[in-house]
């Protein structure tokens, strides 16, 4: 039972949730960049929300399926194909044993999401089967994907092997509603205040909301650079390093802010402006470097409004997604 | 942004986005301000709150880091309000504990001894760092092997300790321009800091020498063999005794 890799992609990594209560040892968190995507990929197939998935970068991977199986895509659109038919995204599919799966190209979107029915079987470290990509643990070996890696994974709670297939997939009319989890447009991010937004000057906490901010080249799954109208301090003293976390935005003596990701230290010296809200952070994942950001600064009853109401979402998506499902799979 | 000043345990608790709370307890590295942290972070350990994560402590605060979710349905529970703050809940909670924080109590250190190879290819910079302060590099073994340090913090890397206690007449500067990859175990100098390198990594650090005790075990609970609160001592160690003890880690 497996998906063997042909071509590896620009960067194809297993991801979960992450490693919660690991921070105090410098252990990063790592994780789904897009956890909404993650969560609502592993419903579509019936798996626990936090199962791993392949997280795919920009350019996809071209992978074999070497068994009948459940998958499915969503995130960001990187134009996915079945043997060269188009596959759509944010629905269950079955794939027949033997069909080669295709990336050809980011449409919309940065990162996508492929589960598989059962989840991959990979052990967990620390809690967790993420990739640790510096450190070299955890995911598959340690690294990122390359080509004739095999990814195995779990017998599914439904057996597959007696399915007919038309083509080389099938799947149903439903599907989940990605404008609500992929806004598209202009990425708007929403913040509170970071800890230390007051030693900043009234002028760079206006160019802050006022401007926007272009994400770098140097962006990637630790934080995002990005450049705008250089953010000064009122007065320039020697910050001590204490914890930060996903959504942390950091400013550096040269003025240009960094969003702390998913792989983002644990700790940190240089003061932080922003916080990105919870319920936000998938948009940021979804932003390419060379696309602007507009901030606006919310406070933290609705940043806590937001998250619940995104929460609240995905429960009522999951209730939903379970009922069709079955009845899908059992006709 | 939400600060109160407390009677008892003077601190601030202010929010790190919508689920971790700071708890700062002062502005400097001071051992009072660190016996804060670790007595409110065992007594959290002890007694987890539901919806508690973790707690990670620095110099000057401890982060709580909470699940919002959990804390939004132990509230519902018990009253079906649906305009409850978890932020605000979390802050309750920590202020009660602080209530109960006994800071007369002394705190009770580990000591972990990390057997150090000072120089040769192991500490490219240990000459440097003897001319930098008109020592010897036999001065310099000694002055930093007789220390005690206090590990207030561990962060950057995974097991990457923020010791503090580093005697000034060794103190040394960052490299001007930072190596490109920094040897697992390497034991370094930067200002008034000395610490060891868990992971490989790029780093501005002066290199003294090479321990080979691993700091980062993946795949032991926990994973990182020292903890805020230990002290540490370095030990030096031969060329020979090095090698067998890598031989007996593990280690390639």
């Amino acid at each position: 039972m497996s998906l063997r890799v042909i071509k590896p992609g620009l960067l194809t990594s297993i991801q979960d949730l992450g490693r919660k209560g690991f921070k105090q040892h410098g252990v990063i968190v790592s994780g789904a960049m897009d956890a909404h995507s993650l969560r609502i990929a592993n419903m579509l197939v019936g798996n626990e929300e936090g199962e791993a998935a392949l997280e795919i970068t920009l350019m996809g991977p071209t992978i074999k399926v070497e068994k009948n199986c459940l998958i499915s895509i969503t995130g960001g659109n990187l134009s996915p194909t079945l043997d060269n038919k188009v596959v759509p995204m944010w629905k269950p599919i079955l794939v027949k044993n033997g069909s080669i799966l295709r990336f050809e190209g980011c449409k919309s979107g940065c990162r996508a999401y492929l589960t598989v029915a059962g989840g991959f079987a990979i052990p967990e470290i620390m809690e967790s089967k993420s990739t640790y990509l510096r450190a070299g643990i955890g995911g598959y070996m340690g690294r990122a994907l390359k080509a004739d890696d095999v990814l195995q994974f779990n017998e599914p709670s439904k057996n597959l092997d007696d399915r007919t297939f038309k083509g080389s997939f099938s799947f149903p009319k439903w599907f989940v509603n990605e404008k609500e989890f992929m806004p598209g447009g202009k990425p708007h991010i929403r913040f509170i205040d970071g800890s230390q937004y007051e030693y900043f000057t009234d002028s760079s906490k206006d160019s802050f909301v006022e401007r926007l901010f272009k994400v770098s080249n140097q962006s990637d799954r630790m934080g995002y650079r990005i450049s705008g109208p250089a953010l000064k301090l009122k007065d320039n003293g020697e910050l001590l390093s204490e914890a930060v976390t996903n959504g942390s935005v950091q400013v550096p003596p040269d003025g240009n802010p960094i969003i702390l990701l998913s792989d983002s230290q644990t700790t940190g010296g240089y003061p932080k402006i922003a916080q990105v809200i919870t319920a936000d952070l998938p948009i940021i994942a979804q932003v390419k470097p060379g696309e602007s950001i507009q901030f606006s600064r919310v406070n933290l009853k609705e940043a806590e409004r937001l998250f619940l109401q995104k929460e609240r979402q995905l429960k009522e998506l999951k209730v939903s997604i379970s009922l069709a499902l079955k009845k899908w799979l059992d006709i | 942004m939400p600060e109160k000043l407390l009677n008892k345990t003077a601190c601030t608790l202010s929010p790190l986005g919508d689920s971790a709370i700071v708890i700062t307890f002062g502005n400097g590295m001071e051992y009072s301000v660190h016996k804060k942290i670790k007595l409110l972070k065992d007594l959290l350990e002890d007694e987890p709150f539901a919806g508690f994560i973790e707690c990670v402590p620095a110099y000057t605060n401890l982060t709580v880091f909470y699940d919002p979710l959990v804390i939004y349905k132990e509230q519902n529970k018990s009253n079906g309000n649906e305009t409850i703050s978890p932020f605000e809940v979390v802050r309750s909670i920590l202020e009660m504990k602080l209530q109960d924080l006994k800071e007369d109590k002394k705190l009770i250190h580990r000591t972990v001894t990390i057997p150090v190879c000072y120089g040769y290819e192991y500490g490219p910079d240990l000459e440097y760092v003897a001319r930098y302060n008109d020592l010897t590099t036999d001065e310099v073994i000694h002055i930093h092997s007789t220390g005690e340090y206090l590990a207030y913090m561990i962060g950057f890397a995974p097991g990457f300790p923020f010791l503090g206690g580093l005697s000034e007449n060794i103190a040394t500067p960052r490299r001007s321009s930072p190596r490109m990859t920094i040897p697992a175990g390497a034991v370094g100098i930067a200002g008034m800091q000395t610490g060891v390198y868990p992971i490989s990594t790029p780093g501005g650090w002066q290199l003294i020498g090479q321990t080979p005790t691993k700091l980062f075990l993946p795949n032991v609970n926990p994973p990182s063999l020292l903890q805020a609160g230990d002290i540490v001592k370095f030990h030096p160690i031969t060329d020979q005794e090095y090698k067998e003890m890598i031989l007996k880690e593990g280690i390639q």
